[in-house]
């Protein structure tokens, strides 16, 4: 039998869950359990400058990896500081277990100093959360929050601790469980044995078949079996925001990302499509445009772990509720042990159909001969110099969907951004959460100036713990999203979305220890990136690339549309 | 569009602090609405019964069950009103009972089964049981105007027959 404090039993049962990094910032609430992480040396302590960046990072690790980031934070303004971390978490279906302090138990409900209810305060962003109220049970408590973090529709647990639960001098029994339990909680193992006999046989049927596929392949790790699906039926593949990289890229039977800056093929393949087979996506508004409108003829199959995701915004004719992986197992097995046959012929006709469509876009943009690179370009330039290979995290705005649109990823974990809650500030510190565990990839953040001064203090953790992370910052000089939907739908009035009084960013990260690289021209692009991944290979490296402020994100779906109503370019509607 | 009906979900729940707040909050999160809650201990201690009633569309009530389902701390949840059930609820209610009233209020409370629990020189305080068309019908049947104050538990609900909600 083992006596612990309180304190010494977090950072033990952390250690017991498999834990390496937390990220996190020390205050009152939690010194004791600080002093218990310096005591040992096998979960270490990342100290970031702010505790939103402590959630991105523990973020971008679970999104890079499948395990839960964890994060440790004081009570009242270090719990509230995560919130938007913890949103973005939960949005994602991300994995995350987020130790908040709390003022000692005698002392809460008196507004005491520093007191906050953050487990009122998260509840409506967590999968769950707990309050600890007896030391005993800590081990018990972070192996259930990892279990419900990890595991069935992934999400952020919050664990609230009052202080006088880690006192130093009041040692407990330590146990950590072995296998948790929790009887109100059993995520489902298996899809319906019928249901996915049935989708298998509209999948024999279908004349112009779809595979729609979302972040739910990535998390439960089954792009090898899409992929594998894939290569038995033939049928085209469009991902989302959240699934790309799930399906390779550049493969031809990819026909890109679907949505609102969606490439023209898949939104107009999704709108003829007679069959739909969704797998762990869940018809979200920036992927239907309207839902009266949603693809007329399309019958639906669709599989997600949550049921609360089938039939909510877009009716399924087949839902399958269960793993995808599980789900695409059973589903190969039964497509490989039946005589039915897939409609070849209508296939290739439907095909055919889908390569006369391809070239109308192409995802094409006009170069300015003599004047400011566009956007897209120096994403195309940083694909060639990291040649695909790169873990790419962005931020939110036009810089994010230029990533998403131009870098095509061969492999899922690899595109990492905050597509369900948007969060500017995401990109940078989730960069670090990945190059800290990955430190032999290339790890570049895509950026905007406006994105990248949300969290820009984390120069210093990168400093401070050598995380030579890329920052690729798409200057354009203005908040580039909130300006396209101003040039089009108010006239041009670009209110509060001009950056003035940029900081020089250079001088900036080389105050911080960095490298900073300023590219105005197209001839300058090549070297820097050179410099960037070559030279400078071991350090952070801020590239400030000067692009044009009025270039907008293209394919754009007209708003109340259909999926195959778009804008192609400033003039060009379909 | 199918047609907004009367719902009643009928949950256990841990017994556990905060887990009340879970599905009241999910209610106000979603936009869902809440027309009547209650909610006491079981026999097993370790859990909580809550019957709650709302309005909605087939497709509504569908994703309300669904994300009540999604909360660790639900054990188990019926929607009563699928199947065959008995719904109860309570009322207290105190009218204005003088000279003549008083009989009459008396002869109504017998009428609905309802019990006179208190009397003052000039109030009756009456107990009554059933379905909430019932417990309406009683003010209307003494006429909302000698009405002083109500309190009403919502209701409760459990299946008929051999179906049991438990663990
Ligand atoms: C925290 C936060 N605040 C506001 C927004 C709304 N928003 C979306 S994109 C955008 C502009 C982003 O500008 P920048 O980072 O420079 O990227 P650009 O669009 O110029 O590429 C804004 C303000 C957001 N997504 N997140
Ligand atoms: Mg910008």
């Amino acid at each position: 039998m083992e006596l612990l404090s309180g304190g010494d039993m977090i950072v033990r049962a952390l250690h017991d869950a498999g834990v390496e990094y937390i990220y996190g910032y020390p205050g009152g609430s939690l010194l004791h359990v600080y002093d218990a992480v310096y005591k040992q040396s096998h979960v270490k302590h990342v100290l970031v400058r702010h505790e939103q960046a402590a959630a991105h990072m523990a973020d971008g690790f679970a999104r890079a990896t499948g395990k839960a980031g964890v994060v440790m934070v004081t009570s009242g303004p270090g719990a509230t500081n995560t919130v938007t971390g913890i949103a973005t978490a939960q949005t994602d279906s991300i994995p995350m277990v987020v130790i908040c302090g709390q003022v000692p138990s005698h002392l809460i409900g008196d507004d005491a100093f520093q007191e906050t209810d953050m487990l009122g305060i998260a509840r409506p962003i967590v999968k769950h959360s707990f309050r600890v109220t007896n030391p005993v049970d800590i081990p018990d408590i972070i192996a259930k929050a990892f279990h419900i973090a990890e595991t069935g529709r992934p999400g952020p647990v919050v664990i609230d601790l009052p202080k006088d639960m880690t006192m130093p001098n009041e040692r407990f029994e330590y146990n950590y469980p072995k296998k948790v339990k929790i009887r109100s909680y059993s995520p489902p193992q298996r899809g319906h044995s019928g249901q996915i006999k049935k989708a298998v046989d509209m999948i024999m049927e279908a004349k112009r078949p779809i595979i729609y596929s979302g972040g739910g392949v990535i998390l439960d790790k089954s792009s090898d079996k899409l992929r594998e699906l894939v290569d038995v039926l033939g049928f085209p593949v469009t991902n989302t925001l959240m699934g790309l990289g799930a399906f390779p890229g550049t493969d031809e039977r990819f026909l890109g990302m679907l949505g609102m800056h969606g490439t023209y093929e898949a939104n107009v393949a999704m709108h003829h499509a007679d069959l739909i087979i969704a797998i762990g996506a869940r018809f979200d508004d920036r992927v239907t445009n309207a839902t009266n409108k949603f693809c007329p003829d399309a019958k639906i199959i669709h599989i997600d772990i949550d049921p609360s995701s089938i039939s909510k915004t877009i009716v399924a004719d087949v839902p399958i509720v269960g793993p995808v992986g599980s789900v695409l197992d059973d589903m190969l097995s039964l497509i490989r042990n039946t005589k039915e046959q897939v409609d070849e012929e209508a296939l290739a006709g439907w095909w055919k159909q889908i390569n006369d469509w391809r070239p109308r876009h192409g995802m094409r943009f006009d170069k300015n001969e003599d004047g400011l690179m566009k956007p897209q370009e120096v994403i195309q330039a940083m694909y060639q110099a990291t040649e695909g290979k790169a873990y790419v995290t962005s931020d939110v705005g036009q810089h994010q969907m230029f990533a998403a649109q131009y870098y095509p990823f061969d492999e899922p974990n690899k595109w990492i951004n905050s597509g369900g809650l948007g969060t500017m500030g995401f990109g940078f510190p989730a960069a670090m959460g990945i190059k800290m565990n990955f430190p032999d990839d290339m790890v570049v953040c895509v950026t905007g100036e406006g994105s990248i001064q949300m969290n820009i203090q984390e120069l210093s953790t990168c400093l401070q713990y050598g995380i030579p992370v890329k920052i690729l910052c798409l200057n354009n000089g203005s908040l580039g999203m909130v300006r396209q939907w101003q040039d089009m739908n108010y006239e041009g009035r670009h209110s509060n979305s001009y950056m003035e009084s940029l900081p020089d960013f250079i001088k900036l990260v080389e105050s911080y220890g960095h490298i900073g690289i300023r590219v105005n021209d197209r001839d300058e692009l090549p070297q820097a990136l050179e410099d960037t991944f070559n030279k400078y290979n071991d350090r952070l490296v801020f590239l400030d690339v000067r692009v044009d402020q009025k270039e907008h994100v293209y394919p754009m779906q007209v708003p109340l549309g259909s999926m195959r109503d778009m804008w192609l370019n400033k003039t060009e509607r379909t | 569009m199918s047609q907004s009906q009367r719902h009643i979900i009928s949950i256990l729940l841990e017994n556990e602090p905060g887990a009340l707040s879970r599905v009241v909050g999910l209610f106000a999160q979603r936009g869902y609405n809440i027309e009547t809650l209650t909610v006491a201990p079981t026999e097993d201690e370790s859990l909580s019964r809550l019957t709650m009633t709302t309005v909605g569309d087939e497709g509504k009530v569908e994703q309300i069950t669904k994300q009540l389902n999604r909360l660790i701390e639900v054990v188990k949840l019926v929607n009563l009103t699928e199947g065959p059930h008995i719904e109860r609820e309570l009322m207290l209610i105190k009218v204005k009972a003088v000279g003549a009233q008083r009989a009459e209020i008396k002869r109504t409370a017998d009428v609905f089964r309802g019990q006179v629990v208190d009397i003052s020189s000039s109030v009756y305080t009456v107990q009554l049981t059933g379905t909430t068309d019932k417990l309406a019908a009683f003010i209307e049947a003494i006429g909302p105007s000698c009405v002083l104050e109500t309190v009403r538990t919502g209701v409760s609900g459990i299946s008929r027959g051999e179906k049991v909600l438990s663990l």
